[in-house]
This record gives structure tokens, sequence and C-alpha cells, in this order.
């Protein structure tokens, strides 16, 4: 079997398990009538038509019309140091504080950059800290634990 | 007339020393923003909303506007100096704008846009103001049924403007729908999709989304585009249009306007139809056709006006029968949910300062940034040659701050990281979010409606069919399905968004 376009290739696949994710997770829920739909109807059907729309998209993917279509490729290198840094962030803010997490933010997400440079991310870092510190915590008061936890009063 | 004494209430509360500020700082920072290649009005309205959650909800919707227009405003200039359009609205302003920047007439393209979109603000702003009230009376014959198909037609609508196939928009509609539903279902009180987490019994939040799907996203998708990362400016030179210009822009502008004040109101219609539209009616009736694609001004006018009256008028439904016909109408509706304002007819009448004010900001928020840009066009310009390397780095700590102020919990920082995968996913499938993030925010209100409608008439489906509003709302959602699938719409729908 040859795979004309494999990006909806791809999007039929995911369709269809997000789909059937739904569908078979609303029948936990009571159906009702449709006079008086339980919590599962709207969701069950939803995810049917979800589904049904991935089997479509799945079967035009593999017809001999369909567009030569490749799925680029993953970088998993900025995959990991994007989304690593936002939950290291999430991780250090409420015991290490605002600063710290994000000067960690900033280094580690720079980090995946081909042109990355400590220096330049070192100031960058400052002005960014600077800058949030002034506008969030000075200007607008929002709530935030600044200092790590055994700096803390 | 009514009509005056509405106006007069509106620029009575915009008119103050405090929303007059807040509406300069949103044109500044949603201009500042909007700059910035890659990031369209959705992701700076994203990023800045948190900035708007201390204010009292006047000022934060007046803010929140001015940040739209500016942020609008800030992609054309991008299309036209770098030919990345920052949205889908302003694809079609590149492709001229950026011919007339190569032959050294960017200056002269900015201020078309800019002349352009204002004319048309100040129309579209009236058009609002008329037109609310009548449309707002019609709001009160709506039913249960007619809200439904009304939904159904502005989220048909919305795949409109998705560039890839149609049944992938309409998945990505679906999916956005499904998630909405995530949370504690208000009719029974159970927990739906939770998995006993409590932070999600109330629903994801939808800046997490936002966030995640168009900015974290866009960042790691920008990153592996290596070595493209100074794009190369031309030399700016006089910004006066000739007396030739002149006469070739003002009936552009004029029809632009017409389009786009028309399209806007439609549910789904919005900005970007409304500039594919003026461009196609430009390029068909104009007599200096040939010079399209070449730098012909009618190409930046028609659209640059069209985009931006159909911006304005968009707000029309949102305010009047509270459904947001577009994504960055979705991300208002958010706004004014955490300010305790439900949208809908009833804020006319509950809430009319804050109504008619809005509506004063617009046309305020229109006229500063004709009186910022102009003079400020170098500046905008200086940002551009900030390295993304810096950058990205701040987008990413403007979003993760914003998202924790929201509930002050990091549950929501994991979320958007969360997210920022799954968006990274849709980018590689060829998978489009805006629609996503309509079907997100309607989708309860969806089936709310569907449930009432379907209880009102006890278990009747034909309760649709057989209500003529209701009825006449299906049939455009079905004509809108197959206009977009005939062969010759479908081709210049492609050609238009090659550029992207």
């Amino acid at each position: 079997m040859n795979i004309r376009n494999q990006k909806d290739f791809g999007a039929g696949i995911m369709y269809m398990v997000i789909g059937l994710f739904f569908t078979f997770l609303a029948l936990q829920y009571q159906m009702g009538t449709p006079a008086k739909m339980g919590p599962g109807y709207f969701p069950f059907w939803l995810g049917i038509l979800m589904t049904a729309l991935g089997l479509l998209i799945l079967v035009k993917s593999l017809s001999a019309k369909a567009a030569i279509e490749k799925i680029p490729k993953f970088d998993w290198k900025i995959i990991g140091m994007i989304t690593g840094s936002v939950v290291l962030y999430g991780i250090l803010l409420p015991t290490m504080g605002f600063i710290i997490a994000i000067a960690v933010l900033v280094f580690m997400s720079a980090s995946a950059s081909h042109e990355f440079h400590w220096k330049g991310t070192l100031v960058n870092a400052i002005v960014l800290i600077v800058f949030t510190y002034s506008v969030f915590v000075l200007g607008l008061k929002l709530q935030f634990p600044l200092l790590p936890f055994f700096l803390q009063q | 007339m009514d009509l005056f004494a509405n106006l007069a209430l509106g620029f009575d509360t915009a008119f103050t020393l405090q929303n007059l500020l807040y509406c300069l700082i949103g044109c500044v920072l949603g201009t500042l923003i909007g700059v910035l290649p890659g990031l369209g009005p959705i992701a700076t309205i994203a990023m800045l909303l948190p900035a708007t959650y201390a204010l009292p909800p006047i000022a934060a919707l007046i803010m929140l506007a001015g940040i739209y227009y500016g942020s609008q405003y800030g992609g054309s200039t991008t299309a036209i100096l770098l030919n990345i359009p920052g949205e889908t609205s302003s694809v079609v302003t590149a492709i001229d704008g950026y011919q007339m920047a190569r032959n050294g007439r960017a200056g002269v393209a900015l201020f078309t846009a800019g002349m352009g979109s204002f004319f048309a603000g100040c129309v579209a702003t009236l058009v609002l103001a008329a037109f609310a009230a009548p449309l707002s009376q019609l709001a009160f014959k709506f039913g249960p049924a007619e809200y439904f198909s009304l939904m159904v037609l502005g989220l048909i609508g919305a795949v409109v403007l998705a560039s890839g196939s149609l049944v992938k928009a309409i998945g990505m509609i679906v999916l956005g729908l499904l998630m909405g539903l995530i949370g504690t279902d208000v009719n029974s009180g159970v927990s739906r999709y939770a998995f006993d987490i409590p932070e999600l019994s109330d629903g994801i939040g939808f800046v997490a989304v936002a966030m995640g799907v168009f900015g974290f996203a866009e960042i790691m998708t920008n990153l592996e585009k290596k070595g493209e990362d100074e794009g190369f400016l031309n030399k700016m030179t006089t910004m006066i249009p000739t007396k030739q210009d002149v006469k070739r822009m003002i009936p552009s502008i004029l029809r632009g306007t017409a389009i786009g004040s028309i399209l806007g109101i439609l549910p789904g219609g919005g900005a970007a139809l409304a500039a594919f539209g003026a461009y196609s009616v430009e390029k068909k009736s104009s007599k200096y056709s040939h010079e399209f694609g070449k730098g012909a001004i009618e190409g930046v006018a028609g659209p640059e006006s069209a985009n931006n009256a159909a911006a304005q008028t968009s707000f029309i439904p949102l305010l009047t029968l509270g459904i947001p016909p577009n994504a960055v109408m979705a991300l208002m509706v958010g706004a004014m949910t955490i300010h305790n304002i439900q949208p809908g007819p009833q804020v006319m009448t509950s809430n009319p300062a804050l109504f008619w004010g809005l509506i004063a900001s617009m046309w305020i928020g229109n006229m500063m940034l004709i009186i910022l840009n102009l003079p400020l066009i170098g500046m905008w310009v200086q940002l551009l040659k900030i390295p993304y390397r810096f950058m990205y780095p701040a987008i990413l700590v403007f979003c993760c701050i914003g998202v924790y102020t929201v509930n002050n919990t990091v549950f929501d920082v994991y979320v958007t990281a969360a997210f920022g995968l799954i968006g990274y996913l849709f980018y590689k499938l060829g998978c489009e979010p805006p629609p996503l993030l309509l079907g997100f925010i309607l989708g309860p209100m969806m089936e709310e409606n569907f449930r009432r409608a379907l209880l009102l008439s006890r278990g009747d489906f034909t309760t649709f069919l057989t209500r003529p509003l209701s009825l006449g709302l299906l049939i455009a959602a079905a004509l809108l399905v197959v206009i977009v699938a005939l062969p010759a719409v479908k081709a210049t729908r492609e050609a238009a968004f090659v550029e992207e």
C-alpha cells in the first residue's frame, strides 16, 4: 500500500483516535433521550462525527489522486528545549520564585536557537526580568512568589 | 435621534483621561507586538490579555480593542515591509504592498494602508452604531434553535478562512467543540473528561489553549527555519502619495470599505474574507489590472480598507448576539467573561455606557493609530531588526507570566506547554488551528442551545428546519460549503494562500 499524502494520513489517524477516545468515554456518562439529553449525548455524537471525518481524510489520502505530501521532520531538540523550559518554569515558580524561574526559562529556551550565545542571553534575561518585574509586579500589582523559599520571610 | 444620543453617551465614556490613556496604551502595545513577524492579532491579544485583568471592565475592553486594531495595523506593516503577513487578513496586502516596497514606495504603501484603514474604521463605526440596536432587537426573537443554527453558520464560515483541505478544517472545528466540553456539565453537574483532576473541572483555560497553539507552537516551527532569521529591509522613502496615487486609491478605499462592512457582519466572515473579496474586486474592476502583483496601489488600498471595516463590524454579532464570529472575537468573549460581562443583547440595555463606550473607543482607537503610526513607522521598522534569538525567549516569558496570572496556578502553565506540543503536531500535519479556537469557545454554548432546542421540541429534530429563521441560517451554511467546494472558488482560494 502506498500512502500518497502522509500529512493527511497522519491527520486522519489523529482525528480518528481523538474521536474514538471521546466517543468511548462518553459511554460512561448518561445518554438520555433527544428530548432529555444526558451529559453523554452531545459528546458521543460529536465523537462519532470526528471519527467519521478522520476516516474520510484517511481514505482520501490513500487515493491515487491525492497530492504527494510528506510529513516534515520533527526537531526533537527544539521541542524538548522549549517545552522543557516552560515546564521547568512551572516547577520552579512556586518554590524558587519569579526571578530564578524566568532566568532559567530564558536561558534554557534561548539555547534551542542555533545562534545561542550566553553573553547576549544574559543581557536579554536581565532586561526581561527588570521589565517584567516593573510592569507586572510593581505596575499591575500581580501576586507572584518572588524569592526562593529559603529567602522568604 | 437615538443614534446620536447613544454615540454621545459613548464618547462621554470613552473621553475620560483614563480611558483615552488605556486606548493609547492598547494601540501602542498592539502595534509593538503585531509588528513582530509571525505574531498576528490572536497571539497578541492572548499575550496581552492578562495585562488588562487589573483594570475596570470598560477600560479593559477599550484597551483590548486598541490592542486589536494596533496588532492588525502592525501585521499590515510587516506584510508591506517584509512580505511576512502577521495574519490571514493581511496576506493579500503583502502581494502588492511588498512589491511597492521593493520599488522604493514602502512609505506610500504604508500611508495608503493607514488612510484606508482610518476611513474604513470611521464608516464601520457608524454602521456598527446604526445596526447594533435593531440587530439586538432581532436577537430577542432568537430561540435556542436559531442560536444553534447561527453557530453552525459561524463555524462553517470559519472554515472558509482555512487554507488547506475543507474536511480537515471541519475536523478542527469538531475537535475544538469536543475540547470545549471538558469540565463540569452545567445541566447535570457531571464532570466530563476531567479524569478527577480538580483543575480540569472548570474546563481547560482558553488562554492556555490560545497561547500554546499560537504562541509556543509558532516559536518551535520558526526555530526550525534556520538561517532565514533577519529579513532584509527595503529603504524607506517619502510617505506622501502623488496626485495620481490619490486619484487611484480613493475609489478602492470606498469599495473596500463597503465590502468589508458587509462581510464583517456575517458570522464567520471577518477580516480575512473581506480582504480576499476586496482584492479580487479591485483586480477585476481596475483599469490597471496588469499592474496587480507588481505593486498596484489599489491592491493595498482595497484590502486594507476592507479588513479594517470588517474588523470593526465583526463586533456586531458579538455585541448583539453574544456569538463570536471569528477567533479574535472568541478571545474577546473570554476577556468579557473574565470581567463578568456576559456578551449578548442584554449588554446594550443593562450596561449602555460600556456598550457605547466601546464603540466610541473603536473610533478613537482608529484615530490614534493614524496619529501614532504615521510618524512612528520608522521606529516600528527598527524593532524588526531585533534578532529572533532575543525575541522568542521574551515571547515565552510574557506567555508564561500571562498564563500563570489567569488563575494563579502553575497547572495552566503545564496545559499551555502541552498545547504547544499539540499545536506543533497540527502544524506538521497541516491542520490549521484558528477554527479549533472558535469551536472551543462555542462548544459549551452550542451544546446548551442544542439541548434546549430539543427539549422545547420534545426531541423532534425537525425543529431546526421548521423554524424559518433557523432554516435560513442552515441553508446559508450549506451554501457556504457548496461555494467553497466549487472548483473555480477552490482554485482562487488556493492561489490566494500560496503566499503563506
